[in-house]
């Protein structure tokens, strides 16, 4: 059975004052599924987030997140709905400890009454037991794998209904990398529906239900991951041996 | 000079900079959370110290009218822009703290007779009057301004400094008032005569602090508060609205100021404008602590408090040039030893 669209984006643009950035890009997520956006450097992935999320105002188009359709998206806003951004910068709160950055991401749960952040974080430290025996630490002296744990374990002390992700992988070592896309996979299960934004397109599309291709503020193709994995552009762009964008 | 004598001023330098260590603290919070030189702080030092005055003496106090005045423009300002995006959601909130609050306090104190309440019902009455005037000038002045740099900021600061010092004279007129005291109290600590009321300034103000201490390092709030001036994207990635922080901490700068102004008031005459050269020690206490730092700001503003104690013994006709010059080589040596740390990008 076909699940409900949780997150539908119809013919969003987003400009840097007079350059356009995002030319009607329309997408949508269902609950329970991971969605990819591949796409090279400059393509506009980290402005497509940032728009949904509400950190960037949009010039015009839709964002409709579980039905509501407010004509001013506010980030705080968002956050109740449960929608939880991991940003590419991580933004983590670097001179507070490991344990009180979890406890933040769980700060819209706590004003909307919920009083389960303990449990919340004992399934965090499930995940992520580096996190546990790092929760006294600072934020700013974790190493660089460590950072991004926690940047996804705050943003899961939420307890989103849809997860964002810009670019999980930057920067990492190939076996944290693998971690964290096995983390990722099996959050699935719990029914959290995510968005993916990868230049990692190989590993992106082994994980994902689904993904587009934007490129230059546009999305050039969308389909099944199995879809695009045989498409031969994505295979010239992303996937080949000589892949353009392929690092 | 002789013992009995430096004790006696630093006894002095002590109480004051226990003031200047909490205006310190204050002007730290707004702008590690704003970035907002906070310069009107000293203004609701005035205020506090001048509606309790006023209660004394049987007369409204004329932050009574300032209450219902701002939130009136704050009321006007959440109608035009909730009928203009069509959310009603905030209007009730918005209207209730400024319309409805202002209205009850107005009619508590017209009614009754608050020269004849006892004087811990008096203090809450002064704080519950100053204290959401914080959160209006924010609404009003800086929420709009919240991407402007620091430096447009401080000349708005400058901006709204003297226009709260007009409206200062304009409620209490010229003259100076002193409160009666908490305790009339005296010790004799070794020859030196402390009063009740030192130590009510010295006791109220450690107890404030450590209040503060526990609110930033335990409660949800204060790490919010926290979390938003280390990181303001991330705060609001966490669903902590940069507005709901702002108008906390001048909440809470505005209790900090208001409470200080109470304390001094029976050992300090206190005029329309007083609070500004109080509230400028605080600052020099804050630069300090490179207005980052709380414990050093505090630790800076304790000593400002016993430099001018001192040098107004030596050289009382200098004492604000000694002190506000102690800023320059504490700039000069803070400039040479910080490393600038880049944000990342
Ligand atoms: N703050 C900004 N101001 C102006 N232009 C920007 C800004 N951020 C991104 N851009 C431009 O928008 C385009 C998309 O950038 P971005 O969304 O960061 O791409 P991606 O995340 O896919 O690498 C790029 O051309 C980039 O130069
Ligand atoms: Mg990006």
């Amino acid at each position: 059975m076909e699940q409900p669209v949780i997150l539908d984006v119809e013919d969003l643009c987003v400009g840097y004052g007079r350059v356009e950035a995002l030319h009607r890009v329309s997408l949508n997520v269902r609950a329970g599924e991971i969605v990819t956006v591949i796409g090279p450097n400059g393509a506009g992935k980290t402005t497509l987030l940032s728009a949904i999320m509400g950190l960037l105002p949009r010039s015009s188009g839709n964002v409709r997140f579980l039905h509501s359709a407010a004509r001013e998206i506010e980030v705080e806003r968002m956050v109740a709905m449960g929608m939880t951004l991991v940003p590419e910068k991580r933004e983590l709160f670097g001179e507070m400890s490991v344990e009180d950055n979890l406890l933040l991401g769980a700060f819209m749960r706590r004003r909307l009454g919920h009083r389960d952040e303990r449990a919340t974080m004992d399934e965090v430290f499930g995940t992520f037991p580096r996190l546990k025996e790092r929760r006294d630490q600072l934020a700013g002296t974790l190493s660089g794998g460590e950072r991004q744990m926690l940047a996804i374990g705050r943003a899961l002390m939420a307890k989103p209904k849809l997860l964002m992700l810009d670019e999980p992988s930057l920067g990492l070592a190939p076996l944290i990398v693998r971690e964290i896309f096995r983390v990722i996979g099996r959050l699935r299960q719990t029914g959290v529906a995510t968005l993916l934004v990868e230049q990692n397109a190989k590993a992106a599309l082994q994980l994902a239900d689904r993904g587009y291709v934007l490129e230059t503020g546009e999305i050039a193709l969308a389909g099944s991951s199995g879809e695009l994995r045989d498409n031969p552009r994505v295979v010239e762009s992303y996937l080949g041996l000589g892949g353009k964008h392929q690092q | 000079m002789d013992l009995q004598i430096a004790l006696l001023l630093g006894q002095d330098g002590i109480v004051n900079g226990a003031i200047y260590a909490l205006l310190a603290l204050a002007l730290v919070l707004v702008f590690a959370v704003t970035r907002i030189i906070f310069i009107p702080q000293g203004e609701f030092v005035a205020f506090g110290a001048l509606t309790l005055a006023s209660f004394q003496v049987g007369r409204v106090p004329g932050t009574l009218w300032l209450l219902v005045g701002l939130g009136v423009l704050v009321a006007v300002v959440e109608i035009g822009i909730a009928t203009r995006n069509g959310t009603l959601r905030r209007l009730v909130s918005a209207l209730t703290w400024n319309v409805a609050y202002p209205a009850v306090a107005a009619i508590i104190i017209l009614l009754g007779e608050p020269g004849t309440w006892p004087l811990v019902v008096q203090v809450a009455a002064a704080l519950a009057l100053v204290v959401p005037l914080g959160p209006m000038v924010y609404r009003l002045v800086y929420q709009p301004l919240q991407s402007a740099s620091v430096l447009v900021l401080l000349i708005v600061s400058v901006a709204v400094h003297l226009a709260l010092v007009g409206l200062g004279l304009l409620f209490f007129g010229a003259e100076g008032s002193r409160t009666t005291p908490f305790s009339d109290a005296r010790l004799d600590v070794g020859g030196v005569v402390v009063t009740g009321q030192a130590l009510w300034v010295v006791g109220a103000s450690a107890v404030l602090i450590v209040v503060l201490y526990v609110f930033f390092e335990r409660s949800l709030w204060g790490k919010a508060l926290r979390a938003t001036a280390i990181n303001r994207t991330g705060a609001r990635l966490m669903g902590i609205s940069t507005t709901q922080a702002g108008k906390l901490s001048f909440a809470l700068a505005a209790a900090i100021g208001a409470a200080s102004g109470i304390l001094i008031a029976p050992i300090t005459t206190v005029y329309y404008d007083t609070g500004f050269m109080i509230g400028l020690k605080g600052f020099v206490g804050a630069i300090v602590g490179g207005l980052a730092s709380y414990p050093v700001a505090a630790g800076g503003a304790v000593l400002v408090g016993l430099l001018e104690s001192y040098s107004s013994f030596w050289a009382s006709a200098f004492k604000e040039v000694i002190v506000f010059t102690v800023i320059i080589p504490v700039l000069v040596w803070r400039s040479l030893t910080t490393r600038h740390v880049e944000e990342e990008e």
